[in-house]
């Protein structure tokens, strides 16, 4: 019986470890370089639906404090439903959501969430609540290309659309801005929430 | 003592031999092509993602350009994985997919490799 190269077919011991191991290369293999695909497509729906309310309320606020509010309650409401949709996804797939793949999308999407979290707490302390949108807009952007490289390839797509809204939130007059958001947390989630539903499984 | 030696030498022979016999058998009817390391890499890269561009698989196989060329064309040749070449704009790209073949060999190595720690186990 010819030996199977890399595989020491007198022992059986050595036969036994040999498989734990390929089994446990395969596993790390897999986890490496799978895609997060818990991607909550019906999830990220209702939070686009969630936009177009916070945009059609914002309109009429008073006050850019109240319309910050507006956006930071629509902001706080999305991320449950989209957190909670997420989870859901995962275990309907039986995957675990903290997995490698998860990891990585979240180590590439919260940073500059983070950030956007930061410059909006400082414009609401100046008072300089204008040039949110179009930060607002190109963060969120930014943020989900760079979870693209963790996730399914559409998300780049979705990202470039929100950061070109959001240079257009930049230049257009601050009227503007309200308008753009509802375009991109609202109609652009609504139109790529269908598109990853469709394409992955929910 | 010689003789005693020789006796307990055949003894052991006589229990080692078969179990050898049976590694060996269970052994030659793994799939060759899968088990090298880089292809085993490959195929358990492309199961967990739809398509992978030439980076993306020489990143999640570790391996070299020249290296992950040479295994991929193996995988291929036998019908494992498809490899597509395409522009994206002026510059060439190579994507791999795991065919079906591929897919169902890789479930069989598993298959395989869970058979082995289970009659290994059901001996102790």
């Amino acid at each position: 019986m010819p030996p199977v190269p890399g595989l020491p077919a007198e022992s059986p011991v050595a036969l036994t470890e040999r498989a734990t191991e390929s089994l446990d290369f395969i596993r790390s293999t897999m986890e490496r370089s799978a895609s997060f695909t818990a991607l909550p497509g019906r999830g990220g729906m209702a939070m686009g639906l969630v936009g177009l309310a916070a945009a059609r309320l914002s309109w009429t606020q008073a006050t850019p404090r109240a319309w910050l509010v507006v956006w930071v309650a629509a902001a706080a409401l999305a991320a449950a439903i989209g957190l909670v949709a997420m989870w859901l996804k995962a275990r309907a797939a039986g995957m675990a959501l903290w997995s490698a793949a998860g990891r990585r999308f979240a180590q590439a999407f919260i940073p500059t969430l983070a950030a956007g979290a930061a410059l909006t707490l400082a414009a609401a302390v100046e008072g300089r609540e204008s040039h949110l949108p179009g930060t607002w807009l190109l963060l969120y952007g930014a943020a989900v290309i760079a979870a693209a490289s963790a996730s399914v390839r559409v998300l780049t797509a979705f990202g470039a659309a929100l950061m070109t809204l959001g240079i257009v939130a930049l230049a257009m007059p601050s009227q503007w801005g309200t308008l753009c958001l509802g375009i991109g947390f609202g109609g652009l989630h609504l139109l790529f929430g269908f598109i990853v539903a469709r394409k992955y499984g929910g | 003592m010689a003789a005693r030696r020789a006796a307990a030498r055949a003894g052991h022979h006589a229990v080692v031999r078969p179990l050898r016999r049976a590694a060996a058998a269970r052994a030659a009817d793994l799939d060759r092509l899968i088990h090298d390391r880089t292809r085993l890499a490959i195929i358990s890269a492309l199961a967990v993602n739809e398509a992978l561009s030439f980076n993306d698989l020489k990143a999640a196989t570790e391996t070299s350009d020249g290296n992950l060329s040479v295994h991929a064309r193996k995988l291929e040749e036998a019908g494992y994985l498809s490899c597509s070449k395409s522009f994206a704009g002026r510059v060439p790209r190579t994507e791999f997919r795991l065919a079906e073949s591929g897919r169902r060999a890789l479930q069989k190595y598993l298959d395989h490799m869970e058979a082995i720690i289970r009659n290994a186990r059901g001996k102790k």
